[in-house]
């Protein structure tokens, strides 16, 4: 195999995004029919490489890249991805692409179809050929088969179930006689098991044709039963290219998430197991795009903080979305003994819970109002604070002078950088921002806050700000937190337990101390003994 | 469980069909009461097919592309009007005047639906309000032309359609040469009531132009892009483009329809004409079971045979029942705008159910 020229080849693959570093000269090749695996956490560089492979706008957009891409020995560069499908390069995407309304066949050949002249097309063009069904219906069934798969070139995608669509994808980009490189991310995602294993079977038969398939998935197992070799990135680097049978996945997980860890003192944890428990969630599910929440239960402990990370699209920023009733969610919140109903955005403000969102511009702010306002807002709606009665309580009236005392506290205890109070949050940086949700939750004084991804896109120096208010407000205040982050070590500088969610389920639940690899094992989806243990034990 | 399927199939066609059910059953009522013969309805009903038809069939093909109801289509009526007035003026008589009439609009037509799909292209999710006022303003550019341009810049000879003060068209304007001219190509008469074949065989030939347009390259673009614009988009398919034309596709037919309304009608109102043309046309199709995002050719004929036989009986119903006509007028009006209501709130209403429905793997047990 080592002697055959690679079909595809990333030579020094360099990539910035305004000053910020996202690829750092990547190479790698990929051999004919070869299935090629690539593991990454968040933000490790994997969509980049796609994209740049893929020619995408935003790669040239943003000052294109350095490094050279060869298909079979020659640089290509490609414009958009038509070219690269035009070249043989395909993708298939987590997101499925597919017109509902269309049956298999029309789908695969979508724009792709076979047609016949006719006489209007003499003067009309091109458009006006009409379509040959039969044609069409052949080549969808000849690409389905190839898969190995059972389905009717004239379902309905809208009629299929979720396994059917993912295959249905797949044929759409094999259909092409001049196919050579398949990129899958994370097609598995959606898949039961069953039909994630006649997916790899599928896998395995398209390599043996001469294809190079490129396999992107968090689950490492799936990697391991169908990869020759595995290409580790972390921080935008090839941290290690191996061949499958050399590694073991305890070694790859390791590689994956671990980074040097001094410095980063875990959280010092006075938090005492033995305390009553504040926040109770059975069985909780939540419908939030992107971020499905399929069956989560957990406890939480009056005073601590509790971490929940994972990677992206597993269902971490579901879980306090939905407790806070902002996307349709089932099964049951206790808070205090008491059940919180879900659904009802008010139920849990009242009930005592507070809530940093991570759509921090979308949620969290009244972007055009003043810093007062944007403070005061949940409060004043929520619990009626800075409010003043007027005739006997039949008119309330908002309490400005309250209001801008209140702001004013927050913004000298958090260091808010700002002209005054009156300034609209939108003039603010990110960081100042991030403060300012801060104080809104703070000022709702909750018995259980959640914060969602609260440093994400500001810089470091703000960061650890942020993180500082969090964990002094927790102290001093005994106020328990939940914190969201995809940043594992945020998580472990300030919890004080950490659950990882995979697949909208808790993986598990770690101490912040626990070693990397195996909080890498709970991201990819393998429980070990161990963990199940520290969950039984909760 | 098989009760619940049952329950569940039957509210989904209860959903699907309300409208046309629920006029049937009206009609049913207002028949007896409105004492029409037999004869008189069929022979009404049978006019208004071949008035209307080929109006509401303009419809279609901005639904297949997702552009919802194009209310736009009153920009093609105004455009058949300006030919309609350009050929009376020139003297042009009969079947021929009809076809010069439609040269002329539809240059006419193509440029107004090319704007107006540009604009559309803007207000992408909204094009049905905008389309709607969209009509309103070309409205007021279409009264100055008429009024102002025709006969100061655009030469008008003829004095039976100019205004005594020597510019601007009369607010009617009587089209005898023109009047029937292709109802009555073809002669045929059944029990006493004209059937106009010719307007027939004009409307069947469209359908058949429907029917094979649907199996074209362009019309299945249309169709992709009319259920998701950014799988189109991804699948290399222009996607503004297809859109654009589907739309000047619109504009040219209602410009032809409403050629062949008027010479049913037999009189031009210079100024009112056009008014309830997209208003009717999309009420009579919504009535034939179609909705924002889904109409067939057999939910135009349905469409128009109950709208206008609502239309037919209504005033002399209303009279029975009320003791005045003005009663069924008003009631039709309010009919029509009552239905268009209705459907764009039923369908929004069935997309968030049905996109509940999809997602309803993804979600726990509800029941817990």
């Amino acid at each position: 195999m080592s002697e055959q020229e690679p079909l595809l080849e990333l030579k020094g693959i360099t990539k910035e995004y305004y000053g910020n570093r996202v690829l750092t000269d990547v190479c790698f090749n990929l051999r004919r029919g070869e299935i090629l695996g690539l593991v990454g956490e968040n933000g490790a560089g994997k969509s980049t490489l796609m994209n740049i492979l893929f020619g995408m706008s935003v790669i040239s957009e943003t000052g294109g890249y350095n490094g050279e891409v060869c298909l079979e020995g020659t640089t290509v560069n490609f414009q958009s991805p038509f070219d690269a499908l035009a070249a043989g390069i395909g993708m298939v995407h987590q997101e499925f692409s597919l017109i509902p309304g269309f049956t298999a066949t029309e789908n695969i050949l979508l724009n792709g179809e076979v047609l016949h002249d006719n006489i209007v097309t003499k003067v009309f063009g091109p458009r006006m050929k009409t379509l040959d069904f039969p044609a069409m219906r052949a080549i969808a069934k000849n690409s389905i088969d190839l898969l190995g798969v059972n389905i009717s070139p004239d379902t309905l995608v809208a009629e299929m179930p979720v396994g059917h669509k993912q295959f249905t994808e797949l044929a759409r980009e094999i259909h092409r006689p001049e196919m050579k490189v398949l990129v899958l991310d994370e097609p598995t995602a959606v898949l039961t098991e069953s039909e994630a294993q006649v997916l790899l079977t599928s896998l395995r038969r398209l390599a043996d044709t001469g294809i190079g398939i490129i396999f992107i998935t968090h689950r490492l197992q799936e990697i391991f039963d169908v990869c020759n070799r595995i290409v580790i990135l972390r921080d935008g680097k090839v941290v290690r290219e191996v061949a499958t049978t050399d590694t073991t996945m305890p070694q790859v997980a390791e590689l994956m998430v671990g980074r040097d860890l001094s410095g980063h003192a875990a959280a010092s944890t006075e938090y005492d197991a033995a305390t009553e428990t504040i926040l109770a969630v059975e069985h909780l599910w939540v419908d939030m795009p992107g971020e499905t929440v399929r069956d989560v239960s957990f406890d939480v402990h009056k005073g601590e903080v509790f971490g929940i990370g994972g990677l992206a699209g597993q269902g971490k920023l579901g879980i306090p979305n939905g407790i806070m009733g902002l996307y349709a969610a089932g099964g049951k919140v206790r808070l205090h003994d008491k059940d919180v109903p879900l659904n009802e955005p008010a139920a849990p403000l009242a009930a005592g819970m507070a809530f940093v969102s991570e759509d921090r511009r979308g949620v969290g702010l009244l972007l055009e109002e003043a810093l007062d306002w944007n403070i005061a807002f949940t409060a004043m709606q929520a619990q009626n604070k800075f409010m003043r009665p007027l005739l006997g309580g039949l008119i309330k009236w908002r309490d400005d002078r309250a209001i801008r005392d209140l702001a004013q506290k927050y913004v000298k205890a958090l260091d808010i950088k700002c002209t005054d109070t009156n300034q609209p949050a939108q003039e603010l940086s990110g960081g100042n921002q991030q403060k300012v949700c801060l104080a809104k939750a703070f000022a709702v004084e909750p018995d259980v806050l959640f914060v969602s991804e609260p440093t994400r896109g500001i810089d470091v120096g703000a960061k650890s700000l942020v993180l500082d208010a969090l964990r002094s407000y927790n102290r001093d205040k005994g106020t328990t937190i939940v914190m969201i982050s995809s940043e594992l070590e945020e998580l472990r500088s300030i919890c004080d337990r950490i659950a990882i969610v995979d697949e909208g389920r808790i993986a598990g639940i770690l101490p912040p101390t626990a070693s990397a690899k195996d909080f890498g094992l709970l991201m990819i989806g393998r429980r070990t003994h161990e963990q199940e243990a520290v969950n039984n034990h909760d | 469980m098989t009760r619940k399927t049952f329950r569940q199939s039957l509210s989904r066609f209860w959903v699907g069909n309300a409208v046309p059910v629920m006029f049937v059953v009206l009609i049913a009522f207002a028949i007896p009461l409105s004492r029409f013969s037999a004869n008189y309805l069929v022979g009404e009903v049978i006019t208004r097919l071949g008035r209307d038809s080929f109006l509401v069939f303009s419809l279609l093909i901005p639904i297949m592309a997702g552009m919802g109801l194009n209310f736009g289509m009153v920009l093609g009526a105004m455009a058949g009007q300006i030919g309609i007035i350009l050929v009376t003026n020139w003297g042009m008589t009969g079947v021929g005047g009809l076809f010069v009439a439609m040269a002329v609009g539809t240059p006419l037509a193509i440029l107004l639906g090319w704007a107006a799909g540009i604009v559309m292209n803007h207000a992408k999710g909204r094009e049905m309000v905008t389309s709607l006022i969209l009509g309103y303003f070309i409205n007021g550019v279409y009264q100055l032309v008429v009024l102002y341009i025709m006969g100061k810049i655009i030469p008008i000879s003829n004095s039976a359609i100019v205004l005594s003060r020597g510019y601007g068209i009369r607010n009617a304007i009587d089209l005898k040469t023109m009047r029937q001219s292709l109802d009555r190509l073809i002669p045929l008469k059944i029990d006493g009531i004209q059937i106009p074949v010719a307007t027939f065989v004009v409307i069947a030939l469209l359908c058949l132009f429907i029917w094979w347009f649907g199996k074209t390259k362009l019309g299945h673009d249309m169709r992709a892009v009319g259920q998701d614009m950014k799988v189109a988009e991804e699948a290399g398919i222009k996607v503004e483009r297809t859109r654009i034309i589907a739309i000047i596709i619109s504009t040219v037919l209602a410009c032809y329809g409403q050629i062949i309304f008027l010479q049913n009608i037999g009189t031009l109102n210079t100024y009112n004409s056009h008014d309830q043309t997209a208003t009717f046309a999309v009420a009579a199709l919504l009535i034939g079971g179609a909705s924002v995002a889904r109409a067939s050719i057999p939910n135009v004929f349905i469409g128009v045979i109950l709208f206008h036989t609502m239309f037919v009986v209504s005033p002399t119903a209303g009279k029975q029942l009320m003791g005045s006509a003005m009663i069924g007028e008003y009631f039709r009006v309010f009919v029509s705008y009552g239905v268009i209501a209705l459907s764009i709130v039923l369908y929004a209403w069935k997309r968030v159910k049905e996109r509940e429905q999809s997602r309803s793997s993804l979600r726990g047990d509800q029941d817990l």
